[in-house]
């Protein structure tokens, strides 16, 4: 079995920060018309095989495995793949390789099959190749191969997995991404909180902060690189700001009174955030560049929690300007302000989705709480979810996937959760400790 | 009046926590086992590290600091103030408005700071839990400086006032109803230092 000598056409380096990952467009026969439709509102999830990404090479063998693994854990917990039994594949991978049999994916109802290779490349380095074939058409869909350091195995996995999802769904995946969030032990009278980053599927997880401070609401930027994050140090609450890469970790600026409640522009290059002073608190810009700042609201309202439209000419916030805490959107140069919230209830945390479609919300109304959703224009509301205590909720990078953070009272245990907008395949995200308050990453460049 | 029943039951539980006189520390988990959580307690300063380098914290700022100032109980101390005057008051939900027990605690807690002047306090707001994490922030932040203004108002000097807002994040009854709510919706004045 040997890698086919069309593999390689066209290089593309994805950036500074991922320069470990290189990766390259397969040629493909034609482009066909297999799709998921990921907007009717019941799925039945499509037939796929995935067949076990294999090796020339016996030492790479269980990397391939574990490369496999992680595509058929992402495709199937989108819940819009079923991913066939392995067992009953009647085409080995290793002949596979040499190109697809349809008529054995089609008797074991495959509507779409994949298969890839692992082989070793200079200087410690493995190249992976994947190709996802139509079954019912007969042709090739797709096909990538990524140069990568073998330590990346799990973000190859990823990323192979959102280029089938890209490719069968017509919309981005959202599977090479990042999540950080609040760990907590200890009791609830003297929570221990501290930051911690995991990949979306609670891999690779790591604490960003020793538990010494009692930290809240970390928000990562586009870049996947900064974290920002209120931190209770030197008997004040401010925005600090942390770098990943070189984990330098600087205060945002001393402003006067709490500072909290950041929030990255969606270009990363500015930070909205409240400053409570004399007891009101207010929406600021904070220009990360010139580090110019500018007041947004005004008045004796709280103002808080503010989120970016992906287009950045709108701000939602929430606001108790009239009695009790609602959303509202201003205009994002000032001014026009309005209100969006018209449901029973109080409500809070929203997030504008990446797409521009939707703002989720967390909404408190008859002693539950709730994870929903609803048009820009305050239309359309519908919740997702009712707990005892559900809140905070963040965006999938395609909209099309809610994070959120669930208090179980009778465990008195708090877990992050996922549920797709439809209000169908609400999944658990497994965390070392207690979890709260996730914000989860763009797609990592 | 049911904030009178809540004032004598937080008076029960801060009395609880000076006898023992001690600073809560709590411990992370150790690696082998990382749902449980080690709760110990131990005099004086609170800096111990877990023993799989999990951080702890002590509890300073909070409003379980009090509790860190050890031997002082004579008069213009925290225990003096906590058990003579009254150390918090209470809110509704979504409220920063002094009612008239508040304002009672308050008036009480004016005189005392006025009879010692060398003593500057800072007010903790705190929240209930029914609430989003930054909402909560701005609501504790108001309910400390409502009791700053009033105390400034009654001619204590404004630079013997610190603030701080905890939100939801420090709870002093952890249970899940009414009663809890109640409680944890409060401001507390801590006695910072004693000359």
């Amino acid at each position: 079995m040997a890698n086919s000598p069309l593999l390689i056409s066209r290089r593309q380096a994805l950036g500074a920060a991922a320069a470990v990952v290189a990766c390259s467009a397969l040629p493909q026969t034609s482009f066909g018309q297999l799709r998921v439709d990921i907007d009717r509102g019941l799925i039945e999830p499509m037939p796929i095989a995935i067949s076990p990404f294999g090796s020339a090479s016996p030492s790479l063998a269980g990397l391939g495995q574990r490369i496999t693994d992680v595509v058929a854990a992402d495709l199937a917990g989108s819940g819009l793949f079923r991913i066939l039994d392995p067992a009953g594949y009647l085409q080995s991978s290793a002949d596979l390789a040499a190109g697809p049999k349809f008529s054995d994916w089609r008797q074991i109802n495959a509507e779409a099959v994949l298969g890839g290779s692992v082989e070793p490349e200079v200087s410690g380095r493995v190249a992976i190749s994947f190709r996802l074939w139509d079954v019912l058409r007969g042709e090739q869909i797709a096909g990538i191969r990524f140069s990568a350091a073998d330590a990346e195995w799990r973000r190859i996995g990823h990323k192979i997995a959102d280029a089938v999802y890209e490719r069968l769904t017509g919309d981005q995946g959202y599977f090479d991404t990042k999540v950080v969030y609040v760990s907590e032990t200890g009791a609830a009278t003297s929570r221990i909180k501290r930051l911690a980053i995991m990949d979306y599927d609670g891999a690779n997880h790591r604490f960003l902060t020793d538990g010494r401070d009692l930290v809240l609401t970390p928000r990562i930027a586009p870049d996947g690189i900064r974290v920002a994050y209120l931190a209770y140090r030197d008997g004040r609450a401010r925005v600090y700001m942390t770098d990943l890469r070189t984990e330098r970790d600087t205060l945002l600026g001393d402003f006067p009174g709490m500072s909290f409640s950041p929030r990255f522009s969606p270009d990363g290059r500015q930070m909205l955030l409240t400053i409570a002073r004399d007891g009101n608190s207010d929406i600021y810009r904070l220009d990360l560049g010139s580090r110019q700042m500018e007041r947004l609201t005004t008045g004796l309202a709280i103002d808080t929690s503010p989120s970016y439209a992906p287009d950045v000419r709108d701000i939602v916030f929430n606001s108790d300007r009239g009695g009790s805490p609602q959303l509202y959107i201003m205009n994002a140069a000032g001014g026009e302000t309005k209100r969006i919230s018209f449901g029973e209830g109080r409500y809070g945390s929203p997030a504008w989705s990446p797409r521009g479609d939707l703002i989720a919300f967390t909404k408190i109304k008859g002693g539950f709480f709730h994870i929903g959703v609803m048009r820009p224009d305050g239309g359309d509301e519908r919740l997702l979810t009712r707990s005892f205590l559900d809140e905070n909720p963040t965006w999938s990078p395609n909209g099309r996937i809610v994070m959120f953070g669930r208090e179980d009272p009778t465990t008195n245990t708090q877990r992050i959760r996922t549920i797709e907008i439809t209000g169908r395949n609400e999944r658990l995200i497994s965390t070392p400790l207690d979890a709260s308050d996730p914000d989860w990453s763009a797609l990592l460049p | 009046m049911k904030l009178a029943n809540l004032r004598s039951v937080t008076k029960l539980l801060l009395a609880r926590m000076q006898f023992a006189g001690l600073a809560l520390l709590l411990v992370g988990a150790c690696s082998s086992d990382p749902e449980s959580t080690i709760v110990s307690e131990t005099a004086g300063s609170a800096d111990g590290i877990g023993s799989d380098g999990i951080g702890a914290t002590s509890l300073d700022g909070s409003s379980l600091s009090a509790t860190d100032i050890a031997g002082s109980s004579g008069p213009g101390s925290q225990q003096d103030f906590e058990l003579n005057v009254g150390d918090r008051v209470f809110f509704e939900l979504d409220s920063a408005s002094l009612n008239t027990e508040a304002q009672q605690v308050l008036d009480s807690q004016s005189s005392w700071l006025l009879t010692y002047p060398n003593v500057t306090v800072t007010i903790e707001g705190h929240t209930d839990e029914r609430g989003t994490n930054d909402y909560n922030l701005a609501l504790g932040d108001r309910r400390a400086i409502a009791v700053k203004d009033y105390l400034v108002a009654l001619g204590v000097q404004p630079s013997r006032i610190l603030t701080i807002s905890y939100g939801e994040e420090r709870p002093v009854d952890p249970a899940h109803d009414d009663v809890a709510w109640a409680l944890n919706r409060r401001a507390v004045t801590v006695v910072n230092v004693v000359n």
